[in-house]
This record gives structure tokens, sequence and C-alpha cells, in this order.
């Protein structure tokens, strides 16, 4: 199964503002029970969409900065950028029919 | 889709259903158990349990997972879906759910309860963006900031204490100029500097543009008006059971928990309850996995009784 990579706040301008495809990034921290339940329905996800849209998982007690600048107060939290731009928030737990979407209708 | 067939089926993993699931496995009788959401239920966002004899402290999601996955080494299935209604048909149960039917000869009603909303104005908007239900999700946020937790209970004492580590100031706004909390967590609010306490008050309000920035208050006796600048309202008012897809089928009583006699059956033959959904709970870990055993036990039994 296709483990999205970590992308930190230096590594944030090039892995998914700059990027090409789309990019679902799964705002996460190890103390978060929900966000451990989110993470196997991404990796599910990162296969599905493989090829079309990237995946990547940011740690928010490493990477307060990035974080803050998307006013993220709850996780776990998953943004949608295209092209540089936030075109799809998910907060919170969502089953997978659900997460898909909310994915579709924001790649759309 | 074909049609699946269990000797048990039940009905929301919390640690009743869980429990079920456990003895129902062990019984070597045919289990499945559905989900909509979380493993664990309202313990997976607990951030420490310890009250659960001979466990000393756990964080409640791990005790979820813990949990499934000793029930899952017996046999037990889990399916991740939605009920939306339980229909006897000839002396069996068809559990209708967004991803199929199963049929069972016994249904177990783990299905709990879900945390009230203080239904006020800002409070759905701006969820996410500092009103949040879960502490142990959110706290980390609002390192040295001001924030508020509403309510008296064991919930939000627990939990207020839990922001603590987090917050600078921790206000706690309550309805009532006492708290129903246990004496343990009370004594551990009132000794901790960062927690204070706005007795006879309501949040009418919650303002801010894009997070939050305010509460606006209400003194419930002397009738006085306020706002206090904050980020966060941490909100924890109460429960009320998941039992909107029982309506017609079993019996509810007045707070629409289900009701049930000694052995967790229903007015229903067949179908049982347990846990935070059934009348007179003692909504604990320990006993709603007391329950699940008991209605397991008897699920046992009744499919044991039931014409070959």
């Amino acid at each position: 199964m296709a483990k999205p990579a970590d992308v930190n706040d230096t590594s944030w301008d090039d892995d998914v503002l700059q990027a090409d495809k789309p990019v679902l990034v799964d705002f996460w921290a190890p103390w978060c029970g929900p966000c451990r339940m989110v993470a196997p329905i991404v990796e599910e996800l990162a296969d599905e969409y493989a090829g079309k849209v990237e995946f990547r998982k940011l740690n928010t007690d490493d990477n307060p900065r990035t974080a803050a600048k998307y006013g993220i107060r709850s996780i776990p939290t998953l943004l949608v950028f295209k092209q540089g731009e936030a075109v799809g928030q998910i907060i919170g737990f969502r089953p997978k029919s659900d997460l898909k979407k909310r994915l579709d209708e924001a790649l759309a | 889709m074909a049609i699946k067939e269990y000797d048990i089926v039940i009905i929301g993993a919390g640690p009743a259903g869980l429990a079920a699931g456990l003895y129902a496995a062990r019984s070597m009788r045919k289990t499945l158990l559905i989900e909509k959401n979380i493993t664990g239920g309202q313990i997976a966002l607990t951030a420490s349990i310890e009250n659960y004899p001979g466990i000393d402290e756990i964080n409640g999601f791990d005790l979820g997972q813990t949990m499934q996955q000793q029930a899952e080494k017996y046999g037990m299935e889990t399916a991740y879906c939605t009920v939306d209604s339980i229909e006897p048909q000839e002396g069996r149960h068809v559990v209708h759910t967004n991803d199929g039917d199963f049929v069972a000869k016994a249904v177990i009603i783990t299905a709990g309860a879900d945390y009230n909303r203080l239904q006020v104005p800002g409070e759905e908007r701006l969820t996410g963006y500092g009103v949040s239900y879960c502490a142990t999700c959110d706290a980390a946020f609002f390192k040295d900031m001001e924030v508020a937790v509403v309510g008296g209970g064991d919930a939000a004492m627990d939990e207020g204490l839990f922001v603590t580590r987090y917050a600078s100031k921790v206000t706690v706004i309550h309805r009532r100029d006492e708290l129903r909390a246990s004496a343990v967590l009370q004594e551990r609010a009132f000794a901790n500097p960062k927690m204070v306490f706005q007795w006879n008050t309501v949040v009418e309000s919650i303002e801010g543009d894009k997070a939050v920035e305010s509460v606006h208050l209400k003194n419930v006796v002397t009738g006085e008006e306020s706002d206090m600048p904050l980020s966060a309202v941490f909100i924890f008012v109460g429960q009320t059971p998941n039992s909107s897809f029982l309506d017609g089928l079993v019996k509810l009583d007045a707070g629409r928990h289900v009701i049930v006699n000694d052995w967790m059956e229903t007015n229903v033959p067949g179908i049982f309850a347990a846990g935070d959904i059934r009348n007179n709970a003692a909504r604990q870990v320990i006993t709603s996995a007391g329950d699940g055993a008991t209605a397991a036990i008897r699920a046992d039994h009744y499919i044991n009784d039931l014409p070959a």
C-alpha cells in the first residue's frame, strides 16, 4: 500500500505548492486517535488515486508554522491543493465514501 | 449483493459492542460488528482512562483497538457502514445498511450516544475553527491561549484538565453553581491554578470571523450579559442516545434510551441493547463492557432455544 510521504515546513513549497498534480495533505499528530483511524483510509485513497493525486502527510507537532499558516485548529484535517491553492478542506474523521466524495468535488 | 448471514450482529463498536463481540465470538457464534465511524466510540477521543479495573491508565483509542483485536482473534468480523433500520423477518432480523443487508438470528444494539451541541449561533460555523467537542484532538492548537470549557460533568472536567496542559487559562462555564463531576475530578479541577469557574452562566453565542474570537455569555441568576475573549470553546454538555433508527422497532424511554430488562433484552425477542444506549446505564467503560457481555451471553442462550 502506498504510504503518503512526509512533508514539512521546509519542503512545503516544493512538495505541495509547486506540485504539478493536485496534492492531498493529511494534517495529523501522534497523540490524535481519530488521525490514526484516518491514516489507513488515506493510504487506500493514495492507491486508488495513484497517478492523479499526490498524497502527503504533515505532523502538526513538528511543523507548527505550516499548520498555523492554514489555520489548522482541529485534526485530522485533510487539505486538497491545486496549483498551490487550497481547493478543499475536510475536518474530522469521515468514512471513506465521504472522503472520496469530498475529494472528487475538490478535484472537479 | 448476496445477503450475508450471521448468528449475531452487533451495532456499534464502543466498549459495549466490543465486549459483546468478544463474548459472542468466544461462544463460537458467527459474529459481525458494525461500526459507522471510529472503533472505540466515545473513548476513542478520551486521552486517559484510569478507572478500568486491572489497567492503571490507558489511552482510550488504544483500549478500543486492543478490544477489537482481542475479539477478532476469536473470529469476530468488523464492517464499517451505517445501519438504516432493523427489520424482524420470519424469526430472523434483517439489518439494512448503506453497504447492503445482513441477516442475524440475534441483534445486539450498542450504538451508544452522541455529544449534545449547545445549539447557539456561531457554533456550527466555527466547528473545527475553535469550537471543539474533542479536547484530546484539538487542545494542542491552543498553546498559551485562553479557552473555555462548557459543562460541569465528568467529561467537562476531564477534558478541561487535559486542556490545561496547553492553554494558559481554562474557564469552566457552567449553568449551575456546582459541578456534577465525580469528587476526584472536582478536587483536581479546583486545585488546578489554570482553571477558573464562571458559575450560573450560559453561552448565548460564539463569535468570530474565521476562527473563534469570543463568546457572549449570560448569567442565568442576574440576567447580566458579557463578552469573554478567547480562542477556543470546548463543549461537553451531555449526550443523546443514537436511537433514531430504532423508532417503531423497540420501546424507548422518554430520554430515547432503549428499555431493557436485567438480561439486556428489549421488548422484541432476539433484539438486545447494551451500554450508553440503554435505560439506566451507568455510562462507564466497565459497565458498558459488562452490559455487552451480558447481552452476548443471553443472545447465545436465545439462539440455542430457537427452533432448528
